[in-house]
């Protein structure tokens, strides 16, 4: 599936949390967008990069048992939605934490890890993952 | 005056794990029913819109309007035959187009062919091709899964308004009850809470009793203005309204992760299109291609405030109760051929509304509310069919 174009084009965004910050309105994006959703147009060339902290806290969360391919060595393992500090909510997962500790409101910071491997000799694509504080 | 809009003929295949069938045959077989049931000739046919979702990469078919249209025998008809996708929401989505088509006056009869044939890939490998409902690069990417997003909205959902997860078990148990009716269902046996509630974890805590299972499988319909239908002395259902909405594609980015605003607005739209209340809906199909979208989707479409749809359930939701949901057997029991789920939803309409569903017949059927979405509920669709 993954071709290494796409391992490097979103790589900043990937290894360092690089989200889109719009001019006009303030508002931070993650993943990036191009366009801000409230402003439209009025954010067209405004939209500039910033590093986000990785820290945030668990909206929800499960544990998958039934995982495709490129996850299938991980498994189980916990998926959650994570609202940032800065604003944007995320998909990821968390790792190398006690799941008795895993909950609602939680605080986590990211981490940088191995995310996917495409069979074997296959790439391996890296990126953020959770941990609980 | 834009023309109204029927139902003239459906039908569909038995939906399972088929593994002798191909995805043209069944494609031509629902096809050929559906025709039959109108009681037109192919000719009559002026455009064909295709439902598929995963063609392209489980079976490496594209282009599956030329598919339909070749081996049905109608190629030399020369007609337009495109693919309309978007995604488990396609089948509805090209029932739109139909609709559409109509009302602008371009066609007077339209077909609909909606295929799925999912076996042809299982397991682990399968999953990769489903998670492309999801936004590959910052959802599928991260190791989530469709499951894995029904999942977090399950778990949240739960905690806020303090359901117990039997709640929520009570849609794949109604639909096992229905589906024992419908001969097409993937699955025929009823489904007891104990099993249900043991059934093997697939992404906590949905287990596999909450999940759709992956169903091979096709539907098709002829629509048509209702002139065309007086002029050859035939029959049909009417399709009321359409409702239409779109939201962000990754769940992460919506407003909620427990209510569907795209569901919220189709329903909105379609509602006051047919100019008719909740309590004229004589039965829904809603796509619970896992329960708790059973459960957002009863709230969604305006039944019962967020948080209570344990409530409608309990006041019955079987086919002699009040609000019949999934009369078929729903996603759960009747079989979920992606891309063809949404068009076997007005299959069971069309055999309800003309009083010709058998055991699981709803008595004195007028109206029938349909609900298709896309994904975790980056698009939906709402349809209401019924009246004179
Ligand atoms: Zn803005």
């Amino acid at each position: 599936m993954g071709k290494l174009s796409s391992v490097w084009r979103e790589a900043d965004h990937r290894y360092r949390l690089v989200a889109h910050k719009c001019g006009n309105c303030g508002r931070v994006y993650f993943p990036p967008r191009d366009i801000c959703p409230v402003c439209h147009r009025d954010s067209i060339g405004k939209m500039t990069e910033q590093e986000l902290a990785g820290t945030g806290s668990i909206v929800s969360y499960t544990v998958v048992h039934d995982a495709p391919m490129a996850f299938s060595r991980q498994k189980p393992y916990i998926i959650a939605l994570i609202e940032l500090d800065e604003g944007p909510v995320i998909t990821g997962q968390i790792v190398d934490s006690d799941p008795s500790e895993v909950d609602f409101g939680k605080r986590v910071h990211s981490v940088f890890r191995r995310i996917r491997e495409d069979g074997k000799g296959g790439i391996i694509e890296y990126g953020y993952k959770f941990v609980v504080d | 005056m834009s023309e109204d809009v029927y139902i003239i003929g459906a039908g569909e295949t038995k939906f399972g794990e088929l593994w002798e069938r191909s995805l043209r045959e069944l494609a031509v077989e629902a096809g050929l029913k559906a025709v039959e049931n109108a009681g037109v000739y192919s000719k009559d046919i002026q455009v064909l819109y295709g439902s598929n979702s995963l063609a392209g990469t489980i079976n490496a078919q594209n282009d599956i309007g030329s598919l339909i249209a070749d081996f049905s025998g109608i190629a030399s008809n020369h007609i337009p035959a495109i693919r309309i996708e978007a995604s488990s929401a396609s089948g509805a989505a090209a029932v739109r187009e139909a609709y559409l088509a109509i009302k602008s006056g371009e066609y007077d009869c339209v077909m609909v062919g909606a295929v799925e044939k999912m076996t042809d890939l299982y397991g682990p490998e399968m999953l990769d091709h489903v998670s492309t409902l999801l936004d590959r690069e910052w959802e599928a990417f991260f190791g989530a899964t469709p499951a894995a997003m029904a999942a977090l909205t399950a778990r949240k959902y739960m905690h806020d308004f303090n359901v117990e997860k039997e709640n929520i078990m009570a849609i794949p148990i109604s639909d096992h009850r229905n589906a024992s009716m419908n001969p097409d269902a993937h699955f025929r046996n009823k489904l007891t809470m104990e099993t249900a509630m043991g059934a093997t974890m697939i992404s906590e805590p949905l287990n596999m009793m909450d999940c759709a299972p992956m169903s091979d499988g096709a539907a098709a319909l002829v629509i048509a203005s209702g002139s065309f239908m007086k002029r050859n002395r035939l029959n049909g259902v009417r399709i009321l309204s359409s409702g239409i909405s779109q939201d962000f594609l990754a769940l992460h980015s919506r407003n909620s992760i427990y209510t569907m605003d795209s569901t919220v607005l189709a329903a909105r739209q379609a509602m006051e299109k047919a100019g008719l209340k909740h309590k004229d809906m004589s039965f829904l199909e809603i796509h619970d291609s896992y329960s708790i979208y059973g459960i957002t989707a009863i709230e969604d479409l305006g039944f019962a405030k967020k948080g209570k749809a344990a409530e409608v359930i309990q006041s019955g939701i079987d086919i002699n109760s009040a609000l019949p949901i999934n009369p078929s057997g729903g996603l759960k029991a009747k079989g979920y051929p992606i891309g063809a789920a949404g068009v076997s939803q007005f299959v069971e309409a069309v055999l309800q509304l003309t009083e010709k569903a058998g055991q699981r017949q709803i008595k004195d059927a007028r109206y029938g509310m349909m609900h298709s979405i896309a994904g975790t509920g980056s698009t939906s669709l709402v349809h209401i069919v019924g009246g004179e």
